[in-house]
């Protein structure tokens, strides 16, 4: 048997894609023209290539979720899908896969949805070049762009996800690779991963979200050449690390941030070759977090460099170059001399009575920091880059 | 008026002063920049300056100005000539001498540097425009001190402490009773006491366009709304303007009532 093509218009003798469906035969393909179908809950649950022709709108008319791919092997490409139903009992989505392989989901538009694309219990797919443009306001009411759950092998490639709750969020979602992706405008986090082990993503871009990427609970994370530029606000991190163990994070760029990186119970991670770039506080290390080691990061221009909560500290801080460290370099090997002392004491007065932001820069703390640099007794004292680049890493 | 401020703007270019200045903040914008070939770097560093030694010259200038032109206003008092115009005159001849120095001194090696192609322009003119209020504040503030000390040194005294205080000392009563007052609701106490001392209020000014991100940290509401909008710059800006006027007031009622 041979797989044959099945054209869907709005003028054709198939002028639904819920009826081609059915008429369908295994690893067939249709061809879905340009046009306006008005359809809703539209169930795959046979192989099958449905691919859009000059981008077709599916209108769910805001009744529920569109597409529901119960089988392995579909792929879904160049759709125009929009007004997802938004319920408060069930999560709606524009594209839903239940426990299916070998799936395809490109070049998809999605615009006004509640869950974008949500996978469940699915493996080995690709999520590639889609773009979804939510208009979240409110939490408790918006979905997530891209949703992981129980998934794993799965790759998410040049995706463009705004304006919604979480722009790509992965729960229990294992061996997944997320590349040069753009999540922006989000209301919480930009990427999200919870209880999701040996996770990749690398080359994304996250601006201006509630924070850009929160990584919480998770195992071997690797985290390559990301920009996060932009998140802005009163809880607004570039990165937030909750409870991650053994993670590397190298080659990123943190730009402007209120905070570059907050971390909290992390142990055994390496930072190294980051770029910290005007943001309010580099890195704010909450409170247990053991044997990191950062190397040759670059910290340049940032209101605060560290800061810490606790007169502990078992990090190693080593060849980084800082953009306000005085110290010299006798022997010329790049190296300075003196070691340079990452934490001030004003960020430590600052942890305690916030509202001591004000004095910023102010004469009177510059001279405190002076005489706390000379001899520590608030900041742990043996936090210190004993190593510092004389010279930008570049 | 315009006479007498001509007069002394001529005779403080004269006496080689506002050269001394100008060169100073010459030299130092062609350093700062040689050194950090960074225009909005550069912009961080000079704030520093600005905050501290603007108010710091301005002060010492004032006070000096006055007394060293003493014998001369004696004489102009004996003409008929408006109290206020001769004080007004030499206040505003003081302060602008002053600040032309200033505008030109770093705005030449900016400009030098390439600057109008920078995006750091609007900082750049801000940081000026806030040198020169802090200019007029502190030049007024002095010569009020003056006019109400005879003794020279005395007002020096008071000139010298003035800043030492609105500098330095006022951020450690200020740090130290947000720390001792923790746990209160500060942060209305806290943008109500950097709105009281100039030096303060400029810094803030500077830092909404410098240090946004750190200041947005905090989570409080009037903060958020003080820090996040225009309304913080534009309140700002007012209170400075406030904090003009008021010496010259001062100015001018102490001469007005002042016996010579």
């Amino acid at each position: 048997m041979r797989a044959s093509i099945w054209k869907v218009c709005n003028t054709c003798e198939n002028s639904s894609i819920k009826e081609t469906i059915a008429r369908a035969h295994a690893y067939d393909t249709l061809l879905v023209q340009k046009g306006r179908y008005r359809e809703f809950e539209i169930l795959v649950d046979k192989p099958l290539v449905i691919r859009g022709i000059g981008y077709p709108i599916v209108d769910g008319e805001k009744k529920g979720e569109i597409f529901r791919v119960t089988s392995d092997h579909v792929t879904l490409d160049g759709l125009f899908i929009v007004n997802v139903g938004v319920s408060y009992t069930k999560d709606n989505a524009a594209i839903r896969v239940i426990q299916s392989k070998n799936f395809q989901i490109k070049n998809m538009v999605l615009e006004q949805l509640f869950f974008g694309i949500y996978l469940e219990k699915s493996s080995h797919g690709k999520v590639y070049h889609n773009r979804i443009i939510g208009e979240a306001v409110d939490e408790y009411n918006s979905g997530n762009g891209i949703q992981l759950w129980y998934s794993s092998d799965i790759e998410v490639l040049k995706n463009h996800v705004q304006g919604t709750r979480d722009g790509i969020y992965l729960e229990f979602s294992d061996r997944v690779t997320i590349s040069e992706n753009v999540s922006m405008d989000n209301l919480r986090y930009g990427l999200h991963f919870m209880f999701s082990n040996n996770d990749i993503y690398t080359n994304n871009t996250f601006e201006n979200n509630g924070a850009g990427v929160a990584v919480m609970f998770s195992k071997f994370i690797t985290m390559k050449n990301n920009t996060f530029r932009k998140n802005w606000g009163t809880a607004a991190y570039g990165m937030l690390l909750k409870e991650i163990n053994d993670a590397e994070i190298k080659g990123n760029i943190f730009e402007e941030n209120t905070i570059g990186i907050n971390i909290e119970g992390s142990n055994r991670i390496k930072y190294t070759d980051n770029d910290f770039i005007g943001n309010g506080w580099a890195i704010r290390v909450i409170g247990a977090c053991y044997t990191n080691s950062f190397k040759g990061n670059n910290f340049l221009y940032n209101s605060f460099d560290i800061s810490y909560n606790s007169k502990l500290n078992d990090n190693v801080f080593e060849g980084n170059f800082w953009s306000s460290y005085t110290g010299y370099d006798l022997d010329k090997d790049g190296i300075g001399d003196v070691p340079y002392r990452p934490v001030k004491l004003f960020s430590y007065v600052v942890n305690r009575t916030p509202e001591t932001i004000v004095l910023l820069r102010s004469l009177f703390m510059d001279i405190i920091d002076f005489s706390e640099r000379v001899s520590p007794v608030f900041t742990p004292d043996n936090l210190k880059d004993a190593q510092p680049l004389m010279k930008v890493r570049s | 008026m315009l006479k007498i401020l001509k007069y002394s703007f001529y005779d403080l270019i004269r006496s080689r002063w506002s050269y001394v200045y100008f060169l100073f903040y010459l030299a130092l914008g062609f350093v700062l920049l040689f050194l950090n070939n960074d225009v909005s770097k550069a912009v961080i560093t000079l704030m520093n300056v600005i905050i501290v030694l603007i108010p710091l010259i301005g002060t010492i200038f004032g006070v000096m100005y006055y007394y060293n032109s003493r014998e001369f206003t004696e004489l102009l008092l004996a003409q008929p000539i408006k109290r206020s115009s001769i004080f007004m005159g030499q206040y505003f001849g003081v302060a602008g001498s002053l600040t032309l120095s200033l505008v030109l001194g770093l705005g030449i090696p900016f400009v030098l540097y390439g600057l109008m192609q920078s995006n750091a322009i609007f900082d750049f003119s801000l940081l000026l425009v806030t040198g020169a209020f802090l200019t007029f504040i502190f030049v007024g503030l002095s010569f009020v001190i003056a006019i109400s000390n005879e003794n020279k040194i005395k007002g020096f005294g008071y000139a010298v402490l003035l800043w030492l205080f609105l500098a330095v000392i006022y951020d450690g009563l200020f740090l130290m009773s947000l720390i001792v007052f923790e746990e209160y609701p500060l942060d209305k106490f806290s943008l109500v006491a950097t709105i009281l001392n100039p030096i303060d209020l400029s810094r803030i000014l500077i830092l909404l366009k410098l240090d946004i991100s750190a200041l947005l940290g905090y989570t409080g509401a009037i903060f958020k709304k003080f820090f996040g909008t225009n309304l913080g710059f534009l309140i700002s800006l007012a209170i400075l303007l406030l904090w003009t006027i008021l010496p010259i007031l001062g100015l001018r009622y102490k001469a007005g009532k002042k016996d010579f």
